[in-house]
C-alpha cells in the first residue's frame, strides 16, 4: 500500500496536466517509507510517448537524497492518451525495485486517473492507494 | 588509492548489497572488466553484446556523464570516483 498527502497528489496530477501532451516524470523521496518531498523532473524525451530523466538532474537528485538519508520513494510519470497502468516498456525500464511506480492518466480532461504499482522483476503488482 | 565505484540498489546483489565498491583501470572499460573479475556477472548489465555502454544505464566519472567522456574508453585515474545510475525511462509506447 501507498499513502501520499493529497498535497503530493495535487502536486504530481498539476504536474502532467501542465506538461500534457507530453508525458510528465518526477520522484517522491521518502525516508522510512514516509513520503518527504517531490521532485519534478525534465523530461529530456519531450515525447507524448515517452520519458527520461535528464542524466545530470538525476545525479543531483540523487545525491541530494542520499544526502538527506532518502531514497526513490515514488517514480510517477504520465500516460497522455492511455489508461494508468504500466506499458511494457514501462516494465522492461523499471530499474528501482524498492519504489513505488505511479501513473497518471491524463486522457481524460476531467477525472483524475492515479495509480500505484511495484515493478520487480517484470511482475507488475498493483497496490492501493490511501490519501491522508 | 583506487576507484570508488557507487553501485545502484538494482546491482547490489552482485557486491553483496554493498553500495560502494572499489576497483582499478585506465579507462571506464578497463575498470568493468576489474569489476566483473570480483563481482562476476556486474559487467553484462552495463554493457551490450556488442560491447557498447548499454542505453539506460548512466555512468558518471566524477559526477560528469561519460557520454561525453568517450563512453567506455573514458580515462579513469586514481581517486577518481564513478556512479552508476539506471536511467529512469519507460512510457506509453
Amino acid at each position: 500500500m501507498l499513502t501520499l498527502p493529497q498535497a503530493m497528489v495535487d502536486a504530481i496530477v498539476a504536474h502532467a496536466r501542465r506538461d500534457h501532451p507530453d508525458e510528465a516524470c518526477g520522484v517522491i523521496a521518502g525516508r522510512d517509507g514516509v513520503a518527504t518531498r517531490v521532485f519534478e523532473m525534465d523530461n529530456a524525451e519531450r515525447s507524448p510517448t515517452f520519458y527520461r530523466f535528464d542524466a545530470q538532474e538525476q545525479l543531483r537528485v540523487w545525491r541530494a537524497m542520499d544526502d538527506a538519508d532518502e531514497v526513490p520513494f515514488v517514480i510517477y510519470h504520465s500516460h497522455t492518451a492511455t489508461e494508468a497502468y504500466p506499458s511494457r516498456t514501462d516494465v522492461t525500464l523499471a530499474s528501482e525495485p524498492d519504489a513505488h511506480y505511479v501513473l497518471v492518466s491524463t486522457r481524460s480532461d476531467t477525472d483524475v486517473e492515479l495509480r500505484s504499482y511495484r515493478i520487480t522483476d517484470g511482475q507488475v503488482d498493483e497496490e492501493p492507494i490511501t490519501v491522508v | 588509492m583506487a576507484i570508488e565505484v557507487r553501485i545502484p540498489t538494482i546491482l547490489r546483489t552482485y557486491t553483496d548489497g554493498q553500495k560502494a565498491v572499489e576497483g582499478s583501470g585506465d579507462t571506464l572499460a578497463g575498470l568493468l572488466d576489474d569489476l566483473d573479475a570480483r563481482h562476476p556477472g556486474i559487467r553484462g548489465r552495463l554493457v551490450t553484446d556488442e560491447g557498447s555502454l548499454h542505453r539506460f544505464v548512466n555512468v558518471y566519472v566524477n559526477d560528469e556523464d561519460v557520454r561525453f567522456l568517450g563512453a567506455l574508453d573514458a580515462p579513469l585515474k586514481d581517486g577518481d570516483s564513478v556512479t552508476v545510475l539506471p536511467a529512469v525511462a519507460g512510457g506509453a509506447r
